[in-house]
């Protein structure tokens, strides 16, 4: 029997079939849409697409937009279009109906797995976790299981806190200058000549250069992103430090903020809430599970994945808020920041154990972060963020 | 849309790209073929060395057109990728029109016009007669804004210039793009492109390409060539060698009248200074290890 997928006799077509690749593809994290499935009809069309070979190439040169994609793509062409002979049914994948039947079990499987807002789980906890899932609660289970208390973030944070911490995150920002900037902007002040406007006002005066323009580098502000621990050990720092979160969300509006415990949660929009604490009230309702255990490894790799695609680029400095204290191993850690280095960031990894006498990085999760760290230090208060303007400068 | 062409041409594509010496993997073939095809722009990652700008070069070599290269830096701007006015000249316009008693505003119009306009690649690639090859090299290098003003251009194909009014393209560039993963491209690029990743060939590759850039090295000796490299790229090395470092390494084996690898270790030695471009590499490799190397390859 061939290896190709056959299609039953109600099958719509071709495109429907390329476009329901295309789904396929886009649960397996492919960033693909409608304008990539017409791409893809017209890129068909280019080569003798009833050869598979072919087929798989110029599909592959359409979709696939990143070496990760490029080495994930032909296993999923295959299980697709090569499934041995397998009876395909359903061309596009519905939300009401689970899953066709006959179709390669592990596309459901991933999806199932990727859907739980991006937690991964310790092994530990692999049946709570796919228990709570069937149950539809949507609680996820910690990996240290001592978290279940809920924890009001008014009881920690106040108003004056907010307001405080708003100051030194104004602060911070503003030591975050970029200077690095190579293009030129007008300036009344500058280094060098802006021939071209010297030489329009020129004009003026009879081709004689009287009105010198200057320009010169203009300092980018940079965005702060901040990702603040709240797991069980980080309890007593998690005050000055959501304060913080609160405050910079209020001082800058290109900062993003989340917080993490065994999931990561984004909470700028949350933060960005007019009262300061109706925004701690949704955030308490976001971060469920606050004050559990912690991934650090896990949550920084789902970041690298997930949200820094989108808003993390050369011009942003990363904040982790952490101690380091992972429960997991400390290799997925230094890849997460690895990965998370590669889109040009700085990273400051703010420690409040580091304030600590006699202190040493030894935790493993600290040790394997420290190569890819700009700057360690250490943060315990809010007087110890505001003193980091320095630090911040220098970077 | 396009209408379809002959059904094998990516094919063509690869034995024409072959008879001008570029070995071109499947990949690689169709990825180009659908590319000029749509008249999408290719973004080519892969490491250094692999032959990602030659592409663009054996590209205009077939279609016998001209290769326009932008490279790319961190602070490129428009003065350099797009145009620039040519202020000396304009200088000198205006002051020899002031002596001759000229009037501000034919001034004007003349130091504005294209004469005194210094096109820059972006500009020159879409004014061409013959559509040519535009290769924007080591775009990752660019910052984002430049990232994202490239979008536009390659979407619409025309440049506004503010004295001199919009320039659409006569004819639409084949552009290449090349990345080397100094950081990651913004998704909406990506989505722009067809997508080829370029790896290191694999052995019979790499001797075909020896083979048609050096004919006059010996079967054995390019066999042991390629072997040598080939091990050496799995040795942990900072600066992996490319292509370019094998063929000069071939070179100079070749000038050196080498018939055997294994013959002279110290010569082998002296060799390596084309494959291994850091001091830490070539503490790596010490004599003993390359003749061992070398040893294997055969």
């Amino acid at each position: 029997m061939s290896k190709i997928t056959r299609f039953t006799g109600s099958d719509p077509g071709a495109a429907a079939r390329v476009s329901g690749f295309m789904a396929h593809l886009r649960t397996h994290g492919f960033h693909v849409g409608v304008a990539e499935t017409e791409t893809a009809l017209r890129a068909l069309s280019c080569v003798n697409p009833i050869i598979p070979s072919e087929a798989r190439l110029a599909l592959k040169s359409v979709c696939a937009g990143s070496v990760e994609n490029s080495a994930q793509f032909d296993m999923l062409f295959d299980s697709f279009w090569m499934s041995e002979g397998r009876m395909r049914h359903k061309m596009i994948p519905s939300n009401t109906n689970p899953a066709p039947k006959d179709a390669k079990s592990n596309r459901t499987d991933d999806a199932q797995s990727t859907s739980g807002a991006g937690s991964i789980h310790a092994p530990e906890d692999t049946q709570d976790g796919k228990k709570s899932y069937a149950d539809g609660t949507g609680k996820l289970v910690a990996s240290k299981a001592h978290n279940l208390m809920k924890k009001d973030l008014r009881e920690l944070v106040s108003a004056e806190d907010i307001r405080a911490a708003e100051k030194v995150a104004i602060c911070l920002g503003k030591a975050l200058r970029d200077r690095r900037s190579r293009r030129r902007k007008a300036a009344q002040r500058g280094h060098s000549i802006d021939l071209r406007r010297t030489i329009r006002r020129s004009l003026a005066t009879g081709g004689e250069p009287v009105h010198l323009a200057k320009h010169k580098r203009p300092d980018r502000p940079m965005k702060i992103v901040a990702l603040c621990d709240v797991s069980g050990s980080m309890m007593h720092y998690a005050r000055p430090f959501l304060a913080f979160l609160a405050g910079l969300m209020r001082a800058d509006s290109a900062s993003d903020a989340y917080l993490f415990h065994t999931r990561l949660v984004r909470i700028t929009n949350a933060l960005r809430d007019d009262d300061p604490l109706r925004a701690l009230n949704r955030i308490t309702l976001l971060a469920d599970g606050f004050g559990g255990g912690s991934k650090i490894g896990a949550n920084l790799q789902h970041f690298a994945n997930s949200y820094a695609r989108n808003f993390v680029d050369g011009r942003s400095v990363v904040i982790i808020l952490s101690d380091g204290y992972d429960s997991e191993s400390s290799e997925v850690l230094g890849g997460a920041l690895a990965k998370l280095k590669r889109r040009g960031c700085k990273i400051i990894w703010l420690n409040p154990l580091k304030g600590w006498q006699g202190y040493e990085p030894v935790a493993k999760g600290m040790a394997a972060a420290l190569p890819h760290l700009d700057s360690f230090a250490a943060a315990a208060t809010l007087a110890d963020l505001a003193s980091l303007e320095r630090t911040l400068e220098r970077l | 849309m396009p209408r379809t062409p002959p059904m094998t041409s990516w094919t063509d594509l690869q034995s024409s790209l072959e008879g001008i010496g570029y070995i071109a993997s499947d990949d690689l073939a169709t990825a180009l073929h659908i590319a000029i095809t749509l008249g999408r722009p290719l973004l080519l990652e892969g490491a250094a060395g692999v032959g990602k700008t030659e592409v663009a070069r054996a590209l205009a070599t077939i279609k016998d057109t001209q290769l326009i290269r932008l490279q790319c830096y961190e602070g490129l701007d428009a003065s350099q990728a797009i145009y620039e006015w040519n202020y000396q000249r304009q200088l000198l316009s205006i002051r020899a029109a002031s002596e001759a008693g000229e009037t501000g505003a034919a001034v004007e119009e003349r130091i504005f016009s294209e004469d005194y306009l210094m096109e820059r690649p972006l500009l020159k690639s879409i004014r061409q007669e013959i559509p040519p090859v535009l290769l924007i090299d080591e775009i990752d290098r660019a910052d984002e804004e430049f990232e994202a003003y490239l979008l536009e251009v390659l979407s619409e194909f025309q440049i506004t210039i503010p004295e001199l009014g919009t320039i659409t393209a006569t004819t639409r560039p084949l552009v290449i793009l090349t990345a080397n993963g100094t950081r990651d491209l913004s998704d909406a690029l990506r989505r722009r492109c067809i997508y080829a990743h370029i790896d290191y060939p694999d052995r019979q590759t790499e001797l075909a390409i020896l083979a048609s850039r050096c004919p006059d090295i010996e079967s054995h000796l390019g066999q042991q060539i390629v072997g040598f490299v080939q091990k050496l790229r799995h040795e942990e090395l900072e600066k992996v060698p490319g292509m370019a470092e094998m063929l000069d390494f071939a070179a100079a084996l070749a000038g050196l009248g080498i018939k055997d690898l294994t013959s002279d270790p110290a010569v082998l030695q002296a060799a390596l200074a084309t494959l291994l471009k850091t001091q830490a590499d070539r503490a790596k490799v010490p004599i003993e290890v390359a003749a061992r190397l070398a040893g294997k390859a055969a």
